[in-house]
């Protein structure tokens, strides 16, 4: 039918829904959902550490003693995390492929640098949570980690963090990410609602700032983290913090 | 009359098979109330007169309707302000200006000679769907089919696309959605393209894939440079209706 037509098909027996492009724009958007759901949660968890340490271990107790839960959780974004990422190294490559020839003028037209950042600022974020779950959850840079306990007898996960962020270059590679992470939520979260229909010309406005102010909101209050313990304002009480880069 | 010169770059390209590059004229005593292709026009014919081929452009209407004007200057597709290039005007530059004109730039729309491209791309997505299935004959009674105004308006501004492949030609991944988002809005929301319609979408994305078109990122380039003012409503129009249809065949729906 078409003499430039690619000879790309979609993949034999599975539906469009996962081959075609809005079917995987759509998988994107879903899972970049869960993603965010997750991010939310999270955040809301870490906070505790302002009610001090007793809180904050009390809570990872908690969350450690809902092992089968935690296993189901962690199944679901890990999937989620893979869907998300290589669909859209799938619909990245396709793009690239679409232009073959640049532009000799540039022009940025209507887009945010947000959206132009996108792929830079997924894959620091990647970089970075592969990090923080071998520093946190893993604890693969200070088995130490694993030994500290509080009077109570739980893992001590608050003098764990205080300790961590009190180096200026993990909470300096932290806030980077965390910022990074806000950037991209910055056009992510619009930007689903665009990709599953959910938005028009009234809406988008309306859906744009939305999404700017949560994706501020999770980066202070993942910012905050970091900033109060290099501020002092979250310290520890017992023993000296050592820093696992700088000893 | 007032007249100004200016630096233009203008692309040269053979064929689709040639490098192509830009070549450098200085546009002299070019009249302000000219419009751009005008402009052009003036400087083929000198460069005729002196023996050189002149560069190649396509246009047809030059009023901003039919979409045949297609090329990208100072790096915006159908050039400065809304409407085609046909409506763009000397005057909006200033005098001495340098100006770059390219041809689109999308793998789907191969390049023919020098400004022109090919755009029979976007035909072959109309031909998979973009169509409704009608009686010929005489013309119906206007009021026949009654149509709420909002449905009816909402049409009609996605019916406004000319077809002249900026939005592509705009986008940084050379998507076609909001040209496909225009066609399946405007027919999906009348009652005359409800045959087709679940139909309508699938089979145009398809083709759209098919033809080498990239996907949307939402980066709203597109709605930036439309002539015909197009809104990127109409690509998430197409994302709802393409995966209602999708899943209807999932299911194994009637039609």
């Amino acid at each position: 039918m078409s003499g430039s037509a690619s000879s790309k098909k979609s993949c034999c027996s599975c539906s469009p829904l996962f081959s075609s492009s809005i079917g995987r724009k759509w998988i994107v958007a879903l899972t970049g959902i869960v993603l965010v759901l997750f991010l939310i949660g999270h955040l809301l968890g870490n906070l505790s550490i302002f009610l001090g340490p007793d809180a904050m271990n009390a809570y990872a107790a908690f969350l450690k003693s809902t092992e089968e839960l935690l296993w189901v959780v962690r199944i679901v974004l890990l999937t989620c995390v893979v869907l998300h990422i290589w669909f859209t190294i799938t619909l990245w490559h396709e793009n690239k492929r679409a232009r073959p020839q640049k532009y000799a003028v540039k022009n940025e037209l209507g887009t945010t640098v947000y959206a132009r950042l996108m792929r830079i600022s997924g894959l620091t974020v990647l970089a970075f949570v592969l990090y923080h779950l071998a520093q946190f959850t893993w604890q693969s840079f200070n088995p130490e980690y694993k030994t500290w306990v509080d009077a109570q007898g739980r893992h001590d996960v608050y003098r764990m963090v205080v300790t961590a962020f009190s180096c200026p270059f993990v909470s300096g590679f932290y806030l980077i990410a965390v910022g990074l992470l806000g950037m991209h939520l910055s056009h992510g979260i619009a930007s689903l609602f665009q990709t599953l229909g959910l938005s028009n010309q009234k809406l988008r406005p309306v859906l744009e700032r939305g999404g700017l102010i949560l994706a501020w909101i999770l980066f202070v209050g993942f910012a905050s983290i970091p900033a109060s313990v290099l501020l002092g304002l979250v310290k520890v009480t017992s023993g000296l913090p050592s820093c696992p880069v700088c000893h | 009359m007032s007249t100004m010169n200016f630096h233009l770059r203008l692309w040269k390209q053979k064929s689709a098979s040639d490098q192509g590059k830009f070549i450098e004229i200085h546009a002299t005593e070019i009249p302000s109330e000219c419009s751009f292709l005008e402009m052009l026009d003036i400087v083929n014919n000198r460069l005729t007169k002196e023996g050189k081929e002149p560069v190649s452009f396509a246009s047809d209407c030059r009023e901003g309707i039919c979409g045949t004007c297609h090329m990208v200057i100072n790096g915006v597709p159908q050039g400065p302000g809304r409407g085609a290039a046909c409506q763009v005007y000397m005057r909006k530059f200033t005098n001495g200006q340098t100006i770059t004109v390219e041809p689109f730039r999308a793998g789907a729309f191969p390049i023919v000679k020098d400004l022109v491209v090919n755009r029979s791309a976007y035909d072959r997505i109309i031909r998979s769907g973009g169509f409704i299935t009608e009686h010929t004959g005489g013309a119906p009674d206007a009021s026949a089919i009654l149509i709420p105004k909002p449905v009816a308006d909402a049409a009609m501004d996605a019916a406004a696309c000319i077809g002249c492949g900026a939005c592509a030609a705009a986008c940084p991944n050379s998507s076609a959605m909001l040209f496909v988002g225009a066609k399946v809005t405007h027919l999906g929301l009348l009652p005359q393209g409800q045959g087709e319609r679940k139909k309508r979408a699938r089979s145009m994305v398809r083709t759209m894939q098919e033809e080498g078109f990239g996907n949307c990122s939402n980066y709203y380039a597109c709605e930036a440079v439309c002539p015909a003012g197009v809104k990127a409503d109409v690509i998430s129009m197409l994302n709802r209706e393409y995966v209602r249809g999708e899943l209807s065949v999932a299911v194994g729906a009637i039609d």
